[in-house]
């Protein structure tokens, strides 16, 4: 209990440096202003939902494969948490894009791949509301979470394979992608750090919430027998 | 300060949407511990 307050209070603290390094540290874009200051909260979101994902599909092959209900609770904990993220990218993206590009959204193959990510982790989760039993309910949610997780690299590949509206990638994007101010490149690698803590925190929450379930399934069935 | 109103509403709806996901799980969590609590009571009385 104490190393969970302790680790909240890690999380929450850098949090609030993250954001402060993201308006005070880093510099103002020189063509964008003061608008570009979403991409370090916007793109750091992004990676750390992206890795949770990948963790939640490692969770999900875990499960089929060795049928232990620990990948279930781990696959379920990852498949929220990445959700809740990648709502902050559907939420903050657009923010973005309204003063930039003059439009809310549109259908190019970054927006509407990582819209459609969003749509099939919603059904993974409403998918595990319709079955009861816990074994049948934990195989169909992992076989839905593997062929989910298909979007995952499109979502990524995207900006590299076709031309989109969304800007060039900051990482493994060529010569002219990322950020030229060194300044800028630490702040945003330190956000990216802090949103992985912030994952890593919600991911235990939520699996410990995941384990609390099965132990009452287990009472339950002990009460039922006894 | 041009395109401070969305810089801070994408800060604030973004944070707003972590917080509440936190405050959802410690909520259920501490449910699903009353729960727990319950039923281990009732195991021990039979």
């Amino acid at each position: 209990m104490a190393k969970r307050v302790v680790f909240a209070a890690i999380s929450f603290l850098l949090v609030a440096v993250a954001g402060y390094a993201a308006f005070y540290v880093a510099p103002t874009e020189r063509t964008m202003g003061l608008i570009q200051r979403i991409f370090y909260f916007h793109v750091s979101s992004a990676w750390a939902g992206m890795d949770v994902l990948i963790a939640c599909f490692v969770a999900n092959l875990l499960y089929v494969w060795k049928r232990d209900s620990k990948y279930d609770a781990l696959g379920v904990a990852c498949a929220e948490v990445g959700l809740v993220f990648m709502t902050v990218v559907l939420i903050t993206g657009p923010i973005w894009g309204h003063p930039v590009w003059g439009i809310w959204w549109t259908w190019d193959a970054r927006l509407t791949s990582t819209f459609v990510l969003w749509l099939l982790y919603v059904s993974y989760l409403l998918l595990r509301t319709l079955v009861e039993e816990p074994e049948r309910r934990a195989l169909l949610s992992s076989l839905f979470g593997i062929f989910a997780f298909v979007d995952v690299p499109l979502v990524w590949f995207s900006i590299r394979w076709w031309r989109t509206q969304h800007p060039a990638p900051v990482f493994m994007g060529g010569p002219n992608s990322g950020l030229a101010d060194p300044t800028m490149k630490k702040v945003f690698y330190f956000c990216v750090l802090v949103m992985h803590v912030f994952a890593l925190f919600l991911v235990l929450e939520r699996y410990a919430l995941e384990k609390m379930k099965h132990e009452i399934d287990i009472l339950k069935r002990e009460l039922e027998v006894a | 300060m041009k395109n401070l109103d969305s810089v801070f509403a994408a800060y604030m709806i973004g944070w707003a949407v972590y917080f509440i996901f936190y405050l959802t799980v410690a909520k259920r969590t501490s449910d699903l511990r009353a729960d727990v609590e319950r039923l281990k009571n009732s195991l021990s009385r039979k």
